[in-house]
């Protein structure tokens, strides 16, 4: 598959794509969006290969994953134009069917990494040498399932298996560390038969270089990230959870993109 | 039919696309199931949220997939992935529940399993097999596998009378013949019936069926019970499953669908949350009205 470097000047684009598409739709979850579109991007436009399967697990974070599409040219900007609209294929959640990047709707929060891990289960079985990559939110590592899905990657030795953790500390209702504390979350997992590396989840080159070393087990690479990341009045904010842009919002945002 | 079903799934792994996960149960049952498959046989351990959803992934990547447990831990635990991953998808997933129904009898309600089909079939494109008998199970893994469609199969004990010539599988069969009342049992249980009714006389005998494929939709009624059914006075309906969901509603709305109105109608139906006490699966079936006594007092005037 042809590789595009991604670039500031892609990212930034795609950063405005999408702020411009929710609010145009007037739609929320913009925050935990931002926070993960860096490493979506990264992976979309230079790591996936033909074969390979990226699940996103936070489904909410799907403007993240169409904005990505749309960055690489899967999606056009008449797609987004039906982002959360009737009739689109765009919904709020990643769709079931109807975007071959899209292999499994998701929304629920703890089903995505048994779906990565039984992508990559299936993989192995039929000798193929496809790598799944599967985005998490911290926040659902409260969910059992995680931890079920977690215990059978590492006893199956899914090396061909990738997970993400959106770890921007803040999930629906406070932060994690008052919701269901499990700080410092690398040190649970260490306790697995799992490489784990915790990086800055918006250095591109700490993203590269976490996703290129060579990979010989189940590998969780935890993303420092920021909620709101990209847009100063959004950073770190609980509202920006929910809340979509209102027109000021957008046009302050618009500009301080512009500006960089 | 735990042997019946293993010998069926051993034939079945010829495909290597084959695979089969369990939640760590099978003990003195599926070893052959896994010497026969090796590393396609997968003990996913007691994890059946994750065994679901790792199912439906292999699915969706068009390997053949079963995934086993007893009964109430194979669609009630991992309820949302079914939903979710399997339904929602319409991925061919086999979920195979041992021992439905009261098959876990003294073990006690947590491991009964008498909402299953009923919660199930709520589902889009899932299809529902109760054999019969354990002569059924070859037909019923080869006709679930081939479906194309999500399947949930309620295995439990077949339990026809000794020396009874078991009639070739199909979704429905008529067991008795008689000029009584229409009676239709669900899975297994109808095979507790046979011997009784079998010794009514003739004219009064009530025509026995019994179903193992679900729902009517897919799997429609006969011509021939259908013509019973509008000639009879009176219409029974047995099934090991609580009443609401279950598959007596089901049929009365496909008569209706019909315009086919039934006289009398008597359900027997399981009524698990009413008791205080355990005991085995005869003893809450009887509890429940479910033996053969209660068939043949409900029938009584019919």
């Amino acid at each position: 598959m042809k590789k595009i470097i991604l670039t500031s000047e892609k990212l930034k684009a795609a950063r405005k794509r999408l702020l411009q598409m929710h609010f145009e739709s007037g739609v929320g979850h913009i925050g935990g969006n931002l926070s993960a579109l860096d490493s979506m991007l990264v992976i979309f436009h230079e790591y996936l290969e033909a074969d390979d399967k990226f699940i996103l697990s936070k489904g909410h974070s799907a403007g993240a994953l169409y904005t990505s599409l749309w960055s690489i040219g899967r999606l056009q900007d008449a797609d987004l134009k039906l982002f959360h609209k009737d009739d689109t294929l765009l919904a709020g959640h990643p769709p079931a069917k109807g975007i071959a990047e899209i292999p499994f709707a998701t929304g629920s929060l703890g089903h995505g990494l048994s779906l990565a891990a039984g992508t990559a289960l299936g993989f192995k079985l039929k000798n193929s040498a496809a790598q799944v990559i599967c985005l998490t939110s911290d926040g659902e590592w409260q969910e059992g399932s995680t931890w079920e899905a977690l215990i059978f990657s590492c006893h199956q030795k899914l090396n061909n298996l990738t997970v993400l953790v959106d770890h921007n500390n803040l999930q629906g209702f406070g932060s994690t560390t008052d919701t269901a504390s499990m700080a410092p979350l690398w040190k649970k997992f260490q306790g697995f038969d799992v490489e784990v590396q915790v990086i800055d989840g918006h250095d591109l080159d700490a993203i590269r270089a976490a996703l290129s070393g060579e990979q010989t087990r189940f590998r969780i690479i935890i993303l420092k990230t920021i909620k709101g990341r990209g847009v100063s009045f959004m950073e770190h904010r609980m509202d920006s959870h929910y809340l979509p842009l209102t027109e000021n919002q957008f046009r302050m945002a618009s500009e301080e993109l512009d500006s960089l | 039919m735990r042997k019946q079903l293993c010998d069926a799934l051993v034939a079945r792994s010829v495909n290597q696309k084959m695979v089969f996960l369990t939640g760590d149960l099978g003990f003195m049952a599926l070893e052959p199931l896994q010497t026969a498959m090796g590393s396609r046989f997968i003990n996913a351990g007691v994890a059946e949220q994750n065994m679901i959803s790792v199912a439906a992934a292999l699915a969706r990547q068009e390997l053949d997939v079963w995934a086993y447990s007893i009964a109430p831990f194979i669609y009630a635990r991992p309820f949302e992935q079914i939903r979710n991953d399997i339904a929602f998808h319409n991925l061919p997933v086999k979920l195979i529940g041992n021992g439905g129904g009261y098959g876990y009898g003294v073990m006690g309600p947590t491991h009964h399993a008498i909402d299953d089909y009923g919660v199930l079939l709520t589902l889009p494109n899932m299809s529902v097999y109760i054999p019969v008998f354990d002569e059924d199970m070859a037909a019923v893994v080869e006709r679930a596998g081939d479906s194309g469609r999500p399947s949930y199969i309620r295995t439990g004990r077949g339990e026809p009378p000794k020396s009874y010539s078991v009639p070739a599988y199909a979704p429905w069969r008529q067991l008795t013949q008689g000029g009584g009342p229409v009676v239709i049992a669900v899975g297994p249980l109808a095979g507790i019936y046979i011997e009784a009714i079998e010794q009514q006389a003739e004219n009064l005998r009530p025509r026995l069926w019994a179903v193992a494929e679900l729902p009517i939709d897919v799997s429609p009624l006969p011509v021939e019970l259908l013509a019973q059914i509008e000639g009879c006075s009176s219409l029974c309906v047995a099934e090991e499953h609580v009443r609401r969901g279950g598959f007596g509603s089901e049929l009365l709305l496909h008569l209706a669908g019909k315009g086919i109105a039934v006289k009398k109608f008597s359900h027997l139906y399981a009524k698990a949350h009413h008791y205080e006490r355990y005991g085995s699966q005869a003893y809450l079936r009887r509890q429940s009205g479910l033996d053969v006594d209660s068939l043949l007092v409900a029938l009584k005037g019919a």
